[in-house]
């Protein structure tokens, strides 16, 4: 698992028929996220027939298209409840959705708790910019506070979503954190991910220097991977700094890792059970 | 001898809600998500403990609307005759929902138990006034299939026809139920196999890498392949090539909304279901639907004891609306009389075909109450 993998390997998981380039904004952060998957499935060795993106809208939505998979292309926010309804109808699929921040948290932010609380077999990954990039940079959920965006024009008032917080609370089998920057760090949780039962939740935090860096005080995507480099710490670390310490920084790795039994296996044993009882 | 006797009908003593599952299940439905709202709710009951029994049936209870068409609509691309059930409010929140399966062109049905509104509205009182939002709710152009039942037995059948609908066009099929037929108990009986049909969605048969998804064929429908069968192919609610990518190419765009349009068009003597009840030499025609057309046809049946020569066109498919068996009726009728419980939501349907030829009385409640026979009768002996 430790291989190191080329770029030639992603290749062979693109669509070549597809018109490239791709719609995202050189130095944006989400391309790497897609790389970290693809390597993933790759290191596991999965068939492309038995792997299904399911993604939302968004700059993050739009990565399905690329990739040599079965991809559905859903609805704002609700990535989610199509990929339920995939994962049931054909519980050996591994179905994994790509959202943004926005769409994950603000319009998809019932969905993705209900997805964690019934454990259901799905990866998620959650690639948050902490803003809105495809419409242009409005606030999103994980704005922090005092930041600035074309809908907080004097700063955010709000509080952010922890995304972590909020999907270790909902009840999620696995849930982890990992950025664009630590690429090596992301195969990893994601190779995690996609081999626990249950929901399983990566957020990675991906940088839009197009429309976050812009109004904040970053002046390109090199800035924008300093400030990576910079405030994500290990979890382990993380706790043993002071709390004054803390400031600035965020937390990365393996926040839960439990083996409760996903939803569809759950509803593949009551339905054994019934065929007993009618026998 | 007994060889060759046909099996005894199973009866039932059923709701149209409990109808309506015996018809889904009937026709193959295997995956049902939903969200609990009256009048529809007994719809999901009965579902939740049946589905787990059939051999390969799913039952979810989503968290809302919105994630119960979702569910549904990946149930479908997964191979599944999906459906959900539901009333006026979580059929709005379906809308977008809605849409999506028309461009993806998803096999589902989706039945609305209507109720009155505008919002909340009145909860288990009839009411008929989500024709239109069936018709257009969701935004932009697109054909649909909207069908309705008036009495239980219907609504078992009614179910197995949308189904069918949905399966042989690829496409979402809305079937519009009222209070009082998705409550009213009545003997119904369950259809022997071989009387009934049950259409099953096509699948190619050419390699992989021949197929395209949403490729013009002779029918206008694309065969499906489920999700993980080893047709890999991209599926989104944007416009799309016939590859399934996007496009904003102009000839691309009109392409695709031609298609979905013919696919269903085309086949409109099929598609559109209607039922003449003494209606050839009749000087006035009640057009109805649902059950204001069990009263319509008691009034019918009075207007004829006092010699006026009356007759119904009962409504089945409300969408595509049945213009021809429309204009038939108009063609010897001196007036047309539309009751419904709304402000005149199909009567204004019936006005558009009839252009003004005919006279058209629309007969409107909005109160929660039914449209009596003796309403209807005196309407028919007014005109
Ligand atoms: C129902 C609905 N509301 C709003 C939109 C408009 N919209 C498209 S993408 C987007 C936000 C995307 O932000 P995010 O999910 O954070 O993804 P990013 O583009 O930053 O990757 C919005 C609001 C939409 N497509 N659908
Ligand atoms: S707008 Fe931001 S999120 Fe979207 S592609 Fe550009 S950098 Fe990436």
């Amino acid at each position: 698992m430790s291989e190191v993998i080329g770029n030639h390997i992603i290749h062979k998981y693109l669509r070549h028929n597809k018109k490239f380039p791709h719609v995202l904004c050189p130095g944006c952060g989400h391309g790497i996220a897609l790389g970290a998957l693809i390597r993933g499935v790759h290191c596991l060795g999965l068939e492309k027939d038995d792997v299904v993106i399911v993604a939302g809208i968004g700059c993050s939505g739009r990565l399905a298209v690329y990739v040599d998979f079965n991809t559905v292309h859903t609805t704002h926010g609700r990535a989610l409840t199509f990929a339920t309804g995939i994962k049931m109808a054909k519980p050996n699929l591994n179905v994994i959705c790509i959202m943004g921040d926005g769409d994950a948290l603000s319009i998809g932010g019932n969905h993705l708790i209900h997805a964690a609380r019934r454990n259901i077999g799905i990866t998620a990954l959650v690639l948050n910019n902490n803003i809105y990039g495809m419409t242009g940079g409005q606030c999103s959920p994980t704005t922090p506070h005092g930041s600035f965006s074309m809908t907080s024009p004097y700063g955010q008032l709000e509080k952010g979503f922890d995304v972590v917080d909020l999907v270790r609370a909902a009840g999620a089998n696995f849930v982890a954190r990992g950025t664009s920057f630590h690429a090596q760090q992301l195969d990893k949780l994601i190779i995690q991910a996609l081999q626990h039962p249950g929901f399983s939740m990566v957020e990675v935090v991906s940088p839009c220097h197009t429309q976050f860096g812009r109004k904040n005080k970053y002046k390109g995507p090199v800035d924008m991977y300093k400030w990576l480099k910079k405030s994500a710490t290990p979890l382990e670390r993380y706790e043993e700094l002071e709390p004054d310490k803390r400031e600035g920084r965020f937390p990365t790795g393996v926040f839960v890792d439990n083996d409760l039994p996903g939803l569809e296996e759950q509803y593949q044993a009551l339905k054994q059970k019934m065929r007993g009882q009618a026998k | 001898m007994a060889v060759g006797r046909k099996k005894k009908h199973k009866e039932l003593f059923a709701q149209g809600n409990e109808a309506v599952v015996e018809g889904a299940l009937l026709a193959g439905c295997n995956f049902y998500g939903g969200y609990p709202i009256t009048p529809s709710s007994e719809v999901m009951e009965i579902m939740a403990q049946r589905l787990p029994k059939t051999p390969d049936g799913v039952f979810l209870q989503m968290e809302d609307e919105i994630a119960s068409l979702g569910a549904v609509i990946g149930a479908s691309l997964a191979g599944c005759k999906a459906m959900t059930a539901t009333s006026g409010p979580g059929f709005s929140l379906m809308q977008e929902h809605l849409g999506y399966a028309c461009m993806v062109e998803a096999p589902l049905v989706l039945v609305n138990v209507m109720r009155g509104g505008p919002s909340t509205g009145l909860p288990t009182s009839p009411a008929q006034g989500d024709v239109q939002q069936a018709r257009w709710g969701t935004h932009g152009d697109h054909s649909v299939i909207v069908l309705s039942a008036s009495n239980v037995q219907e609504c078992l059948e009614m179910t197995i026809t949308a189904f069918n609908m949905a399966e042989k066009f690829r496409t979402p099929v809305i079937l519009l139920l009222d209070e009082i037929t998705a409550h009213t108990r009545e003997k119904i009986i369950i259809p022997r196999e071989d009387e009934y049909e049950v259409f099953n969605r096509v699948v190619p048969t050419m390699p992989p890498e021949w197929y395209k998804p949403f490729e013009e064929t002779v029918r206008g429908v694309p065969p499906m392949p489920p999700i993980g069968s080893g047709y890999r192919f991209h599926v989104t609610g944007l416009t799309h090539d016939a590859n399934g990518f996007p496009t904003s190419r102009p000839e691309e765009v009109v392409d695709l909304i031609g298609r979905m349009f013919r696919k269903i068009d085309q086949f409109l003597p099929q598609v559109s279901l209607t039922e003449e009840y003494l209606c050839e030499d009749a000087e006035v025609c009640v057009v109805a639907y649902g059950s204001v057309a069990r009263s319509a046809a008691y009034a019918v049946d009075q207007a004829r004891e006092r010699g006026v020569r009356a007759g119904l066109l009962k409504l089945k498919t409300l969408f595509p609306y049945p213009r021809a068996a429309t204009e038939k009726v108009m063609g010897h009728a001196r007036a047309i009389i539309v009751p419904e419980m709304n402000m005149g939501q199909m009567s204004r349907e019936v006005k558009r075909v009839n252009n003004g030829k005919t006279m058209v009385r629309a007969l409107n409640r909005v109160d929660g109450q039914i449209i009596t026979p003796s309403e209807i009768l005196k309407a028919i002996m007014q005109v």
